[in-house]
């Protein structure tokens, strides 16, 4: 509580103390600057994560559902054919279990391409059986020629495997994603550091005058602070508006765009944003404090 | 204590007690260490060697929050003034009372009666390198004062003003001693140091060969 009370505090501050350090010109607008374009670049790269991460979600998800058999016979030898696949599957190491789909269920897996008034019985449709693989997974090129050697009309589609090494891809993407936005909070603090030693510098008379007046350290570092902070508060939240806007100007996620559309954020992930510019001024506040300290230590 | 810059020795074996309620002027030649005499009296400089205690406290020993704090109980009068120079002239002479936190109005009220007295009320608004020499240092002496200093530490106080001004000025500091504040004035003007003799009790130090002596009735 009492921490929340000096936040609230600081921001409303001591405009006197603030107002005894004349304005520092290029430091601060350089500040503001700087602040605005790392929010919109952290902008981007916690989208990148958290869609990156999204994609390595459904994509594994799907992995670990998706291996199919399709059974294309002649009619009269489907049920027989089904049954002997499903056999096969059961003895297979590294199958958790096998599943013929419904009637309704292939309807609807249909029902994108073909429309919902598909009429099936009419049709002559290969029967799928679901096929779910325990954690190690199976071998593929056996159960090819087992199936191959059992039922004839059996065809196994594992194609769902070549996606293993995009899921780790995207796992990396999604790390990236996190360690530039870390990269970032630190290059910001490096610039904000550098700002507010040029400020404390530009202003060793004025620091000396109020010392001589009887102004402690953590008051003239206040001064600095707030400014710096409250600044670099502003500049990130403009940029974090700005990366906003530039991703709602991005397509929207879609099937053909792959992995290139999607990349917005999605429901509560809006909401990490405002996070941006708090982190933005933690920043700055750490980084002018120590600034501050280090060149009052100095001084007489 | 004794005190050196990196260009040699100013002082060695000085040795002064400035008792609560005394009067002292503090005289010698040029560059012969009056305002670095005044700066090791109020923290500012550390002596080479020996001691300075502020209010029974080793200047040493004091932090820089201690220091600090001292210096509110200290009105100091700079030989150069030491003004902000983006501030008006009255925020400038309230800036003791803002960094320390004093928000109460009579402070502020006490600025007007304190501008009246160097007369100053007219140039408020002004900023600092608008002023003239003399007025910077009545806002000087106004600054130094607003925080009812126990200790009055004055460098040069009157050496851009007329006589007529200095004369007030001067009636200003023993009217405060009168009240109980310790004075110290270092200047090189005998006028005003022989005009406060008819007045107050004042002791005269002069700096020479490094050493503070006691100046003779000559003055
Ligand atoms: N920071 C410093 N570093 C080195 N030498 C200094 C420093 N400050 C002052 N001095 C030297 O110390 C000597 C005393 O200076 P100081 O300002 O105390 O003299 P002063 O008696 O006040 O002179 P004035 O009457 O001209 O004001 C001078 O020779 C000056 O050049
Ligand atoms: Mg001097």
């Amino acid at each position: 509580m009492s921490a929340l009370r000096s936040v609230i505090d600081f921001a409303i501050g001591d405009a006197q103390a603030e107002k005894a350090v004349p304005p520092t010109g290029f430091t601060v607008r350089l500040t503001v600057f700087s602040a605005a374009a790392m929010a919109f670049l952290v902008v981007f790269a916690l989208a990148l994560s958290l869609a990156a991460g999204r994609l390595a979600d459904r994509w594994s998800d799907e992995l670990a559902r998706s291996a199919t058999v399709r059974i294309s016979a002649p009619v009269e030898q489907m049920a027989a054919q089904t049954e002997a696949a499903l056999n096969v599957l059961r003895t297979t190491e590294g199958v958790e279990s096998a599943r013929a789909l419904t009637l309704e269920e292939q309807r609807e897996l249909l029902a994108p391409w073909f429309g919902p008034e598909l009429p099936l019985d009419a049709l002559p449709l290969p029967q799928m059986i679901e096929v779910i693989e325990t954690a190690s997974g199976f071998d593929g090129d056996g159960l090819r020629l087992r199936l191959a050697g059992e039922v004839p009309g059996a065809v196994l589609d594992n194609h769902a495997r070549w996606r293993g090494p995009l899921v780790s891809a995207a796992s990396s993407l999604r790390l990236l994603g996190w360690v530039s936005i870390i990269l970032i909070a630190f290059a910001t603090g490096a610039m904000i550091t550098l700002a507010a030693n040029a400020a404390l510098a530009a202003n060793a008379q004025v620091i000396a005058v109020m010392r001589l007046v009887g102004a402690r350290d953590s008051y003239i570092a206040q001064a600095f602070m707030r400014r710096f902070t409250l600044r670099a508060l502003a500049g990130a939240a403009a940029g974090t508006v700005f990366g906003a806007l530039a991703l709602l100007l991005l397509p929207s996620a879609s099937e053909e765009g792959g992995f290139l559309t999607g990349l917005g954020l999605q429901g509560a992930h809006w909401l990490l944003l405002i996070l941006i510019p708090i982190l933005a001024a933690v920043v700055a506040f750490l980084a002018t404090r120590l600034a501050a300290h280090n060149t009052l230590r100095s001084l007489t | 204590m004794a005190h050196s810059y990196s260009g040699g020795e100013l002082f060695n074996e000085v040795s002064l007690r400035l008792a609560p309620g005394s009067f002292h002027f503090l005289t010698g030649p040029s560059g012969s260490g009056k305002t670095t005499f005044l700066k090791l009296c109020y923290g500012a400089l550390v002596p080479s060697s020996g001691v300075v205690r502020i209010f029974d406290d080793d200047v040493r020993q004091m932090s820089r929050d201690d220091i600090a704090l001292a210096r509110r109980r200290v009105g100091v009068v700079h030989q150069d003034c030491q003004f902000l120079d983006h501030l008006s002239l009255q925020e400038n002479l309230a800036l003791p009372l803002t960094v320390s936190g004093h928000e109460a109005l009579d402070d502020y009220a006490n600025l007007k009666e304190l501008m009246g007295w160097v007369g100053l009320t007219s140039r408020a608004d002004a900023l600092p390198p608008e002023l003239s020499g003399g007025e910077r240092q009545r806002a000087a002496l106004a600054r130094a004062l607003i925080m009812s200093p126990d200790v009055i530490l004055a460098d040069e106080p009157t050496g851009n003003v007329d006589w007529e001004m200095s004369q007030r000025l001067l009636t200003l500091l023993i009217e405060l001693n009168r009240m109980g504040k310790t004075i110290m004035i270092a200047t090189h003007d005998l006028g005003l140091i022989r005009a406060a003799k008819n007045h107050v009790q004042a002791r005269v130090l002069r700096i020479s060969e490094r050493r503070l002596q006691l100046a003779g009735a000559d003055l």
